[in-house]
């Protein structure tokens, strides 16, 4: 996950921020981004109605429909046990995005008060705060996930804990950063002047600036965290079988590639379309909150 | 110089140090006496006994960080329980081979990322450009162990031209070798390939607005030297230091990489010890990244200052 604290300016008091569109008009103009909207809300309609739109239940098996091509009945094909993989893909967008937006829930939570502190007090708390990212950081955040969820033992919500704490820093360092900047500028000042404790400063005049950088890097770590949970479930740390996740069903698949490519082909495919509209996303709502773009 | 090497040194130690705690601290997650969970299925009360002893259970925590601490600064990174080998040999065993298949990966994707990325600035606001960025963000959201799985479909199984999965040692067969890892070095560098041409985009974008670059263009140099032995040159240095940051995703990626085309490597030995609930096999290999990752850091800036004069000013 890249950081974006080098990337993005800190931003000016947005109540004083000069006129121009709304952000969200300037996204939808993106054309990618709003491909990548249209197609996220999508898969979310798709795995909140999933008992309703799945065609059959992902965990009935059949033994006479074993590794059956796609065909009119099952238009996904069946898996090595006769299990549906449409159902078995719509099933699965649930734990994707489950595992996505919880994990990076957690990662804020932690993540963001940390950053601020670490960035509005300085001095000593911000470099104890800051040698304890660059050590959560030093450990590559997928090996890091493994390590958490290996201890902590492979289920789908220890697989978001693990994935949320291994992605916190990165939001400490960008909180941190854009604190430091927003710090700065005259209006904190004159918030200060005026008599209002740190925290209200913090709380209610630094953190509001903060947000839309929180928003860019909040929606590339969903993409990376699907990914995450995906590579977690495909090891067998994440969704436990015979649950459906994407990361598992291609654990399967790959003994079968040869004779039942169809079982590699769906859940990845879902993967790559979920990832790449989050990532259309962030690059678009990073160039729409950019006021460089103005 | 030496200032900044001195101070750059002393900043790594107190991470280095938290590292170490962080690690050390996984161990406290295991749920109930860890000398129980450690000793496996069989729970045998001999190994049991053994382990209190060897992890010092009965001392407290913070001892119990030193002992361990202690024994790591001397080359002891624990022994692994089903293995019955030293950590830190196994980790050595099976470090040249992602090495290996990591070192074909970056030559990979410099040669995808470093030219898609000269030409997207280059021909800027083009289909050109439009096709790298196409590429990028492939990269960049393509899960590769499925990536792996796809090229396996369509280079061994429907064509038959490589090896679906296994390694052959480059000192038994050099051919066999390089055919066993050019499709997971292959996937394990498109994804870096991806930041790499981004970082190229942004650094050639940044040089080409440069008065020196105008210069040399207003002098009459051909488009082609102004490019390459102009601006490149320049672009080229925080591409390369930026790109050493890409070990993390290496080392990542070598992890599935190898477990989709069973590569006995580095990456396979963590996956293998998480299964076999070998957790001291876990703490070292992740404790071996990290410390890897922080020196390839401290080079990278180093590098960094050495090759750009201003930082040497500065």
């Amino acid at each position: 996950m890249s950081n974006l604290a080098d990337t993005l300016p800190a931003r000016t008091d947005v109540s004083r921020a000069a006129p121009r569109a709304h952000p969200f008009r300037r996204l939808l103009r993106r054309r990618g981004a709003a491909v990548g909207l249209v197609v996220i809300a999508f898969f979310v309609v798709l795995a909140v109605l999933a008992s309703f739109v799945s065609p059959y239940d992902p965990l009935a098996t059949s033994w006479s429909a074993i590794r059956k091509a796609p065909n009119s009945a099952h238009w996904f094909g069946t898996d090595e046990i006769g299990r549906d993989v449409l159902a078995r893909v719509i099933w699965g967008a649930r734990a994707s995005l489950l595992a996505g937006v919880v994990s990076v829930l957690i990662s804020l939570s932690i993540g963001v008060p940390v950053g601020l502190l670490a960035g509005y007090a300085g001095g000593k708390t911000d470099m104890l705060i800051s040698r304890l990212t660059d050590a959560v950081l030093a450990c590559p955040f997928l090996i890091l996930a493994i390590a958490l969820a290996a201890f902590l033992g492979p289920s789908l919500t220890n697989a978001m804990i693990a994935i949320g704490v291994s992605a916190t820093p990165v939001f400490v360092r960008l909180t941190r950063g854009q604190t430091m900047a927003i710090k700065a500028e005259e209006f904190i000042l004159a918030a200060r002047a005026i008599g209002n404790p740190p925290w209200r400063v913090a709380l209610r005049h630094v953190l509001p600036n903060v947000v839309p950088a929180l928003i860019v890097q909040a929606t590339l770590a969903i993409a990376a965290a699907v990914i995450a949970e995906a590579s977690l479930s495909f090891l067998g740390l994440g969704q436990q079988p015979p649950a459906p996740s994407w990361g598992s069903m291609l654990n399967t698949a790959k003994n079968y590639v040869d004779n039942a490519p169809w079982m590699a082909v769906w859940p990845g495919l879902s993967i790559f379309v979920l990832v790449l509209s989050f990532n259309l996303v962030g690059d678009g709502l990073r160039d729409a909150l950019d006021p460089r773009q103005v | 110089m030496l200032a900044f090497l001195v101070r750059r040194i002393a900043q790594i130690v107190p991470t280095l140090v938290f590292v170490s705690m962080l690690i050390f601290g996984l161990q406290q997650l295991l749920p109930g006496d860890p000398a129980v969970v450690l000793a496996g299925e069989d729970r045998d009360p001999n190994v049991v006994a053994y382990l209190r002893e060897k992890l010092h259970l009965d001392e407290p925590l913070p001892m119990r960080y030193l002992y361990w601490i202690n024994g790591v600064l001397h080359g002891d990174l624990g022994e692994s329980l089903r293995m019955q080998k030293p950590v830190l040999a196994l980790i050595m065993e099976k470090l040249p081979v992602t090495l290996e298949l990591a070192s074909i990966a970056i030559l990979i994707a410099l040669a995808i990322g470093v030219p898609a990325g000269i030409v997207s600035a280059v021909r800027r606001n083009t289909a050109w450009d439009y096709v790298a960025n196409g590429v990028a963000l492939w990269g960049l959201s393509t899960p590769n162990f499925w990536l792996g799985i796809m090229l396996i479909l369509l280079f061994s199984v429907t064509l038959g031209w490589l090896p679906a999965s296994g390694f052959v040692s480059p000192f038994e067969d050099l051919k066999a070798n390089l055919a066993a890892l050019i499709m997971p070095a292959f996937v394990l560098g498109n994804a870096i390939a991806a930041v790499l041409m981004r970082h190229t985009r942004s650094a050639m974008l940044q040089v080409l607005s440069s008065d020196y670059v105008r210069t040399a263009r207003a002098k009459g140099l051909p488009e082609r030297a102004v490019l390459l032995k102009h601006a490149l040159r320049n672009a080229l240095i925080p591409v390369i230091t930026l790109g050493a940051l890409e070990l993390g995703t290496l080392l990542s990626g070598a992890v599935l990489t190898e477990q989709v085309f069973t590569i006995p490597g580095f990456g396979k030995l963590i996956v293998d010890a998480v299964f076999n609930r070998d957790y001291a096999v876990v703490q070292g290999v992740v404790l071996f990244t990290a410390t890897a990752y922080i020196l390839l850091n401290l080079l990278a800036d180093i590098a960094y200052v050495i090759v750009n004069p201003q930082m040497r000013v500065q």
